[in-house]
């Protein structure tokens, strides 16, 4: 059944509220690009003939890399969970979300050290074989293949979220078909259950891509030159045109980014079906036995004790051995400035999305369709560049009211934004609003249309519709939402760093200040109170999805995550 | 140990009691407020980010009475607020890690000329700038590391020697981002000429034993355990290692030597950390006196003590790790050359595809 084109009419607000939100959120992205028509001298040519060649091909394999691997392991690991049973299927079910709270840059510097040349591997194996560095080859974890094993560990998360709550919403009829027809198991994944659930995977995977386009941190450790590196290195290089020559690295790389947009807008639409079967039945999973049972139990245990448990034991023991010696009073007070804004971000974020998609559906025009699109831009752009793009707008109004303030009240009123919570906050949203919109929008999806002109037909005004219909409806979808901006906003490093006010450090700041003295051992404790923050997140995401076994009768106070059922 | 598992605890516990949803946040809203304009304070953007500042910091105000507000970011960072912040902006004092740096800031035109008699008299005049628009505060050297088991000392005693064939395969150094091989590519751009300098970064990059990667420290580190036999390091990272209270870094640190280059010449390359007031600095008066204080032999020996730099400041004494390493000649070239010289350096090392 095709989508109804226009099921409510709310008038002209909508497009206004979408209109400025998405203006909110992109003008630093656009800052960008009017920074990158201005004069360069001749540094985009010369990077474009010494260094550009590296960064397109390295970028490129490293996303190949990270979208098929992660696309692997997610939805392998979905589909196991979710339709077969074998010893600890429940376990799995919810710590495969575990390398989640996981920063990239932290498992990038647990590795190095475990794996490198002077690491206690290689050093164990040289000592126990006396060998020296001509006798044996090591795979070198600091290479494009080390960055794309560590960016899909901690990424593919994205697509087992995706992917399972797609599985789960699979009506038991449709693959039921399938058996009666002959299908074996493997042939009712790739020929029912992937195709239907495609939309949702490629969802996931867009913001892996879109992460990984963005990603600094692991990726300069590992000495992959990619574009983020060298936006960076650029910006960072004491030569006068470095910002245009960054912000015009930084235009380049958003071409790919607007048609992986396209791309995904495409695919969804043409893959937009509610499923006609009201029935929901509990699919019985598929017992697995023998060398079956253990390959799954191996399947699934491998991402998480490579994407959460090495790193994290390796976190305690370096901290048990030498932690931080800043006092107890100093790292209390920075995990709090952490959490208190990872928690307004993240509460922000999800409100901002849920009204955003709700006007798209009131009026879901050609406009708003595309405007809310392109408000999660932000995310794909480098945390450095986009910090730049927030400053730029914020300081000119800065300047606008104080400049106002003097020559009509005659006080003087400062800066007013720059140096403030409220800069940093904006700097997060316009990086992670791309999570909120996109959960939040997969979620509203699913909510069939009839339902809202049923409502409507009771006479529930549009925002009836949203506090009494949607909003229990999608509980499941804005608390993901919510959960993965937080586990974002615990991690992010640029926008902090120049708009924090003086003396405001967080969790992550105190570790980059460490790691950027290479003291890596100290910067373990931070490193794991940014961990266990993380974890708490991904621990009520994960008893919000135990909740939500497939096909039990919905109740709609209890919906499953992703998976507003259509009942 | 048992510091270490409170503070474990205590970050669960903290964790799982802000983890409800009304985590308070109006009141961190209020320490956004920008400090106040009294003259007892002094605002400092630095690009440092060493602990031992703190200490710099608090005995200052313990001194003065001046409390210090301290801003760390990246300097290209920091440089970009304050250039959209222009005469509005709080900030008094810019500290950076480079020459290089307080160049392209002092390019920006964003410091204002300091006349100090203490400043002019502590500061060596290759180490501020001829106009007092900044001021080195530490020296550091950047010099040859060897491994003592497969080099001796003598076979190699400047960085022209780093492009020989003779060390095919067994260099190590860091990426050309850092700052610091930036510096040391401009210095040698004054030193040489550009054509030459060229050719040596080619023939050092034909040297790599393994792909630029990882910071000073992690050079030490590759030599000790055999990936290379020489590279190129900042001294105070050295220092450091050598007073680590990680066993494995004293270790290796105990297995490489240093070599001052270019004794027999111009002398080494040193750069600078250093700071400069704001033009339109609130509490100019007490940025002087900050900067003052900071070349003070109670701040230049926390410097040296503490982060293992050398002080700027003659007679007084090294780091105690860096002793057994003697005394050298510094290259006197003026470290506004950096900045001057950074963008033929950077597009050079591009050329030659030094990553």
């Amino acid at each position: 059944m095709k989508m109804a084109e226009r099921t409510l009419d709310g008038g002209r607000l909508p497009l206004l509220f979408i209109g400025s939100v998405t203006a909110l959120l992109v003008t630093p992205v656009l800052m960008i690009v009017l920074q990158a028509g201005a004069d360069s001298g001749d540094q985009f040519r010369h990077l474009a003939s010494t260094r550009l060649p590296d960064y397109v091909r390295n970028t490129l394999w490293l996303a190949l890399g990270v979208a098929s691997t992660t696309a692997v392991i997610g939805v392998g690991t979905a589909w196991l969970v979710t339709l077969l049973d074998f010893p600890g299927r429940s376990f799995f079910r919810w710590s495969l979300l575990l390398p989640l709270g996981i920063p990239t840059y932290l498992a990038a510097y647990a590795y190095t050290d475990l794996l490198q040349f002077s690491g206690p591997v290689q050093t164990f194996l040289r000592t126990t074989f006396e060998w020296t560095r001509d006798d044996y080859v090591f795979p070198q974890i600091r290479s494009l293949t080390g960055a794309i094993a560590i960016l899909s560990l901690a990424y593919y998360p994205y697509v087992y979220l995706a992917a399972r709550a797609a599985f789960i919403e699979q009506s038991v009829c449709v693959l039921e078909v399938g058996k009666t027809l002959g299908l074996g198991p493997w042939r009712r994944f790739f020929r029912i259950a992937l195709p239907l659930a495609w939309p949702s995977v490629f969802a996931g995977l867009s913001l892996v891509v879109m992460e990984t386009l963005a990603e600094f941190g692991a990726v300069d450790y590992f000495a992959v030159d990619t574009f983020a590196t060298g936006i960076y290195r650029t910006f960072m290089s004491p030569v006068p045109h470095a910002l245009t020559s960054a912000a015009q690295l930084s235009a380049l790389l958003l071409l790919p980014i607007l048609l992986l947009i396209a791309a995904e807008a495409f695919a969804r639409r043409r893959a937009r079906f509610f499923h006609t079967s009201v029935r929901y039945r509990a699919q019985p999973p598929e017992r697995l036995r023998g060398w079956r049972a253990a390959l799954a139990v191996t399947t699934c245990a491998v991402p998480i004790l490579l994407g959460f448990l090495v790193p994290t034991v390796f976190f305690v023991r370096a901290h048990l051995r030498s932690g931080d010696s800043s006092s107890i009073a100093a790292f209390l007070e920075r995990a709090q400035n952490s959490l208190v804004l990872a928690t307004v971000a993240s509460v922000l974020a999800v409100a901002l999305a849920l009204l955003v998609t709700f006007a798209r559906r009131l009026e879901p025009s050609w406009a708003n369709r595309f405007l809310t699109r392109i408000a999660g831009l932000g995310y794909a752009v480098p945390g450095g560049v986009i910090a730049i793009g927030v400053l730029i707008p914020l300081s000119w109004l800065d300047h606008k009211i104080g400049d106002l303030a003097d020559s009509w009240l005659g006080i003087s009123t400062g800066l007013l934004f720059t140096g403030t919570i409220v800069a940093v906050v904006y700097g997060y949203l316009t990086r992670v609003m791309a999570v909120s919109l996109n959960l939040v929008q997969a979620g509203l999806t699913r909510v069939q249309p009839s339902l809202d002109a049923a409502a409507r037909t009771l006479g529930a005004r549009p925002r009836g519709v949203l506090r009494r219909l949607h909003l229990p409806m999608l509980r499941g979808s804005l608390i993901a939402a919510g959960l993965l901006v937080f586990v974002d906003v615990i991690k992010e490093l640029p926008a902090t760093m120049i708009f924090r006010p003086a003396g405001f450090e967080t969790l992550a700041v105190r570790v980059h200040e460490l790691a950027s003295q290479e003291r890596l051992y100290e910067a373990s404790t931070g490193a794991l109170a940014i961990i266990v923050a993380g974890l708490i997140p991904v621990a009520i995401l994960a008893r919000t999805l135990d909740r939500a076994r497939p096909g039990t009768d919905t109740d709609p106070d209890d919906i499953p995550i992703g998976a507003e059922t259509v009942t | 140990m048992i510091k270490r598992l409170i503070l474990l605890i205590a970050c669960f516990a903290l964790a799982l009691a802000c983890a409800s949803p009304e985590a308070p946040s109006s009141d961190t809203e209020s320490q956004a407020d920008s400090a106040p304009a009294t003259d007892q304070v002094v605002n400092v953007y630095s690009a440092r980010h060493y602990d031992t500042d703190e200490k710099l910091y608090a005995a200052f105000t313990d001194a003065t009475g001046i409390d210090v507000e301290v801003t760390e970011a990246d300097s290209a960072a920091l440089l970009e607020r304050l250039a959209r912040e222009g005469d509005q902006s709080p900030a008094d004092v810019f500290v950076a890690v480079d020459a290089g740096r307080l160049a392209l800031a002092d390019s920006r035109d964003i410091f204002q000329p300091t006349d100090s008699e203490i400043l002019n008299q502590r500061v060596p005049e290759n180490l501020r700038h001829p106009d007092g628009l900044w001021f080195g505060l530490t020296k550091r050297a950047r010099v040859i590391v060897y491994a003592k088991d497969r080099v001796q000392p003598d076979e190699i005693s400047n960085y022209e020697e780093l492009a020989d064939e003779k060390w095919r395969g067994r260099v190590v150094i860091r990426s050309s981002t850092n700052i610091y091989n930036q510096s040391l590519v401009a210095a040698l751009i004054d030193a040489l000429g550009e054509e030459a300098t060229e050719a040596w970064c080619e023939g050092v990059v034909a040297n790599f034993a393994r792909t630029p990667q990882g910071g000073d420290r992690d050079q030490i580190r590759a030599i000790a355990a055999g990936e290379g036999d020489i590279g190129v390091v900042n001294t105070y990272y050295l220092g450091q290692m050598i007073a680590s209270d990680e066993e494995a870094d004293r270790e290796a640190a105990a297995k490489v030597g240093i070599i001052f280059p270019n004794q027999g010449d111009r002398g080494t390359h040193v750069n600078i950390a250093g700071a400069g007031i704001i033009k339109s600095a609130p509490n100019q008066a007490n940025a002087v006196k900050l900067l003052e204080f900071l070349t003070e032999e109670e701040a230049q020996r926390i410097f040296s003590d503490g982060n293992k730099e050398y002080p700027v400041v003659d007679g007084i004494a090294p780091p105690v790790e860096l002793e057994p390493f003697g005394s050298f000649k510094d290259d006197p070239v003026n470290a506004s050359v950096f900045g001057s010289n950074a963008q033929a350096a950077l597009e050079l090392m591009d050329r030659c595809g030094w990553r």
